[in-house]
């Protein structure tokens, strides 16, 4: 530290961001230019082998320009994608509370597994001959999913949540349209429900109408009840919801849906707080998503890949889409045209789904076991309800009573102290938190929404609950202004999504200058 | 447990802190009926040791392309990956973090992003990328409703060179989203004209250039019809690596270019995850399904990146979002970022040259095979043979032989007959010369 006789300066008097240094550098934090910056003609990153000499069967189609890409060797590349990884927030690096997404710790195991030569040298268009095991190992996750939910089929190939939530709405507009029920076009969504739901409902040609929630959070059944008719289709309800509360009448829902002749979907985004705990398929519901990269730990990477199978009910299950694993006499094999009784609706991806995915999930599930899947959704809901004990006298809780697997927050705590839930997440960043998820679920004014995860110790949860008690009484202090300037110890402060979005710069363009350099 | 890092006295003191007696107290919304006293019936945890020996089982049971001499390719291809991508995307920092939402804590997402949508661009000769889709079908899928939201129609027209899997998934969305997708015939040939076929109601039409059958055809022409029409080029490319030796989409008039990334990169996984490629002219851009980045200041004046014009998304616009998509394929389009940045103008046109080169020599080899002819006048890597039997049975005897010999036509149009004699295969940098020759021998004894 410092020579003032041991004391730390106060924070918002430390000099650190006005540290000027020659190279732009600040220790650790590297300034760090585009790739299209660093390149000179000539230079590779790879050595190929001998190029045959041939007459070229390019019928004159041979590119006449140069590209643009820029030249650097290896030590270039590894030292530039190294060094933009260390301005990124992980999960590796710390809690990442980011509710509804589910940062949970990623196993190495399910990395090195997807890495077997037997798995990842695997081409789609083997002869299945060749692939028993690939095609077994699907079998098993399906397996598994099954039981997990109780539901007596599933869809693998969705290649994330949302592409799950256009394969389970498809199936119901397929088993409607099989019943001669072309007029049900109305499907019911809560207004907490994840921007996806709407989107998909509307992709597949369905009117959405909004449900409002109760004041405790939950759909408001009378409400729900009151939409029901001969026009709806379906319900597409997130449980435990996004204000992550598990919905006590889902199965007075799902009953009075029935009866009203429409199917359940419930996005199936939180699963992990009931996995191994309850079977959907024990609350009425028809079909539902799993997102691997949240229940089932497969890494997220920065925005994907995903893979979001999709489970069926007896009443759904005809309607899936190709194509499907069967394991019948001659071994497993893979079904990519109609075939017995199933009414395939299509197909939603080109080859068989995401198995780098399948893979690291199944490796999971083997490793947690029924009795370790059970007790991670424990986990997660204890951590997340030891934060809500922890934080309601400071921060103030969205609704009563417990939570799921992540707590939500109002901004009243908030209020008059010229903070904003925004700059109250920015704050947080400089503490060495990733900000929880904000101003979702929308149904709670300026919300705060906290997922700690099963991956967490109770000292890490210590550690994040003086954080944020420090930031709620400094917030209430008159602080704003230090609020308003945060982040300050990040690689960039914050950012001007305004100017992004009014003059998009969507891409690296040469300057003339390097134009001349490559030319 | 492992992964689990509290003890029973964790759990206790954080039970008392809550106020609760036990964790079943924090489930009492669960209906009773609904509540599973005991575990699910499936097997109990399992330390490393004993999963890897389960999973190397199953993977044991796979015979993998590089243990043989493969010719695989309609859609995915066995590419050299240099040990340094697979290194750096499991970089914990890029591998375990989510979706760039905040700036400040994401730049190196953000801005390997940036530079991914550029080197897309590039290499298509498109204006401008977004950040990637799940593959490049459902990449051409959310093309086809783009076109119909630009041109207000809902007619496409899908080439017969385009792959059946992205034909089939372009139905799924039409059937389901309320367009249509009139199919041509099966192009094996590489002569078909849709030119013909453009009215007033065609909002698109879909190319793939190579075509499924490997042809290289230049589609300007086309474009400029479809144009004078007021309808779309849809340019798509399953073999990413083509783009270094070929004229490139945006050359030849395309509105949009979609593409199958994973020859960059990334293995071949048994078909995912890979990256959709989706590039289009600027003036299209605000129709764009998907992430996008881009360029912007910090506070403090300092270049930087952020996620932008997300008011085309679904976490804003809800059902009027252009697409659902959300998680997209991140850690798969920072492995084709690196591998490309490591091949560089002179590595990737190399490459490029060295796969058409070898597939030349394959042509040649397979061609002077008894009974055997070569389809095509123009490929790239890939062509078509026609066999004097039906391919399937005999791609099952050459992998006695040690060759996956290509993909018969017949496991992509199970239900056209007339292609059963057809065989795709593909050569790329990884086949030698011995392979080649292993290939032309097997077959020949097959035969």
């Amino acid at each position: 530290m410092d020579k003032s006789q041991g004391r730390i300066a106060r924070e918002d008097a430390a000099p650190t961001a006005e540290i000027a240094t020659a190279s732009g550098h600040r220790g650790l934090q590297m300034e760090e230019k585009l790739i299209f910056e660093q390149g000179e003609p000539g230079r590779t990153g790879v050595d190929l082998p001998d190029l045959p000499k041939v007459a070229d069967r390019l019928n004159g189609l041979k590119r006449q320009r140069a590209i643009g890409l820029p030249g650097l060797s290896e030590p270039q590349v590894v030292r530039h994608f190294t060094r933009l990884s260390q301005k990124n927030y992980a999960i590796d690096s710390g809690l990442y509370p980011l509710g509804s997404c589910t940062m949970k710790h990623n196993p190495r195991l399910n990395e090195k597994m997807a890495r077997l030569p037997g798995l990842a040298d695997i081409h789609p268009l083997q002869p299945v001959s060749t692939v028993q095991g690939a095609l077994e190992l699907m079998d098993q996750l399906a397996h598994w999913l099954k039981t997990l939910t109780g539901m007596p089929a599933v869809a693998l190939t969705p290649g994330a949540g949302a592409h799950g939530e256009f394969c389970g709405m498809i199936a119901i507009r397929a088993a409607l349209d099989a019943k001669g029920q072309q007029a049900r076009k109305r499907v019911l969504v809560p207004e907490s429900a994840h921007g996806t739901n709407p989107a998909t409902a509307a992709a597949c040609g369905f009117t959405v109408d909004a449900i409002p929630a109760d004041d405790r959070g939950r759909v408001d059944v009378a409400a729900f009840k009151a939409k029901l008719g001969p026009d709806v289709a379906a319900i597409m309800l997130t449980n435990p919801n996004t204000c992550g509360l598990f919905e006590p009448d889902i199965v007075e829902i799902a009953r009075a849906l029935h009866e009203a002749g429409g199917y359940f979907y419930c996005d199936g985004a939180n699963f992990n707080a009931i996995a191994g705990r309850v079977r959907p398929a024990d609350l009425g519901i028809d079909a539902m998503h799993i997102n691997l990269h949240k229940t089932f730990s497969t890494p997220h990477g920065g925005g994907g890949p995903g893979s979001g199978p999709v489970v069926f009910s007896e009443a759904l299950a005809p309607y899936v889409p190709l194509p499907y694993v069967v394991h019948d006499k001659g071994g497993f094999r893979l079904v990519e045209t109609k075939e017995g009784k199933v009414e395939p609706f299509g197909r939603l991806k080109a080859f068989h789904g995401q198995m780098g995915m399948f893979v690291r999930a199944l490796t999971y599930m083997l490793s947690h076991g029924a009795d370790g899947i059970r007790q991670a959704s424990e986990d997660a809901v204890l951590n997340a309800n030891y934060l809500l004990a922890r934080l309601r006298d400071v921060m103030t809780p969205a609704f009563d009573g417990p939570c799921m697997h992540e707590c939500l927050f109002d901004d009243a705590f908030l209020k008059d102290s010229g903070v904003s839930t925004l700059d109250f997440a920015k704050a947080l960043i400089d503490e060495g938190f990733h900000p929880m998820t904000m101003y979702f679920p929308l149904v709670v004014h300026g919300a705060l929404l906290i997922e700690p995860t099963e991956s967490e110790t109770k000292a890490s949860l210590d550690e994040f609950v003086t954080s944020l008690r420090s930031l709620a009484s400094r917030a209430r202090q008159g602080e704003a202004a230090a609020f308003h300037a945060a982040p300050r110890l990040t690689p960039r402060r914050r950012l001007d999504e305004t100017r992004a979005a009014r003059q998009p710069v969507l891409r690296w363009k040469p300057t003339s200058t390097t134009r001349q350099a490559a030319e | 447990m492992r992964y689990l890092p509290h003890t029973e006295h964790d759990r206790r003191s954080m039970l008392a802190a809550i106020g609760a007696a036990s964790v079943d107290d924090l489930y009492r919304d669960v209906p009773v009926a609904a509540r599973l006293e005991d575990h699910v019936d499936l097997p109990a945890h399992q330390g490393e040791l004993a999963v890897e020996r389960t999973i190397a089982a199953l993977a044991a049971k796979n015979r993998p392309a590089g243990s043989m001499a493969s010719f695989l390719g309609a859609g995915a291809y066995r590419h050299h990956v240099p040990a340094s991508v697979d290194h750096l995307i499991q970089r914990g920092e890029f591998l375990t973090s989510y979706t760039p939402y905040q700036p400040e804590v994401t730049q190196g997402t953000l801005q390997m992003l940036f530079e991914f949508q550029t080197q897309v661009a590039l290499i298509s000769g498109m204006d401008v990328a977004n950040a990637s889709m799940y593959d490049g079908a459902t990449a051409a899928a959310e093309a086809v409703m783009m076109a119909n939201r630009i041109t207000k129609r809902t007619k496409s027209i899908l080439s017969g060179g385009l792959h059946p899997h992205y034909r089939e998934v372009i139905e799924t969305y039409g059937r389901w989203s309320g367009f249509s997708a009139k199919a041509a015939m099966p192009d094996a040939a590489g002569v078909e004209d849709l030119a013909g076929q453009i009215d007033a109601d065609t909002s698109c039409v879909v190319v793939q250039n190579p075509s499924v059958f490997g042809h290289v055809r230049d589609h300007a022409a086309l474009a400029a019809a479809a144009q004078k029409a007021g309808a779309l080029l849809i340019v798509v490319v399953t073999e990413a690596v083509s783009l270094g030796l070929l004229k490139p989409p945006g050359e030849m008039g395309a509105d949009i270019f979609v593409g199958e990334g994973q020859s960059i990169g990334n293995a071949l996984n048994f078909g995912g995850p890979y990256v959709g490629l989706f590039a289009t002219r600027d003036k299209y851009v605000r129709q764009m399904p998907g992430r996008l980045t881009g360029e912007t200041v910090d506070a403090d004046g300092r270049r930087g990146w952020v996620l932008t014009l997300s008011t085309r998304e679904q976490h804003i616009r809800r059902e009027k979002a252009t697409s659902n998509i959300c998680t997209n394929s991140g850690l798969c389009a920072l492995a084709f970022c690196i591998h490309l940045s490591l091949l560089g103008e002179d590595g990737f046109t190399r490459l490029a040259e060295i796969n058409h080169a070898h597939a030349v020599q394959l042509a040649e080899k397979l061609g002077g095979v008894k009974g055997i002819s070569v389809v095509n006048d123009s490929f790239f890597n890939e062509f078509a043979l026609t066999l004097p039997e039906p391919a399937s049975p005999l791609v099952e005897r050459l992998v006695g032989k040690g060759v996956l010999a290509g993909v018969p036509a017949a496991r992509l149009w199970p239900d056209k007959p007339d292609l059963a004699n057809h065989l795709i295969v593909a050569a790329t940098e990884t086949n030698t010369e011995a392979d080649m020759d292993l290939f032309a021998r097997a077959l020949a004894e097959v035969l």
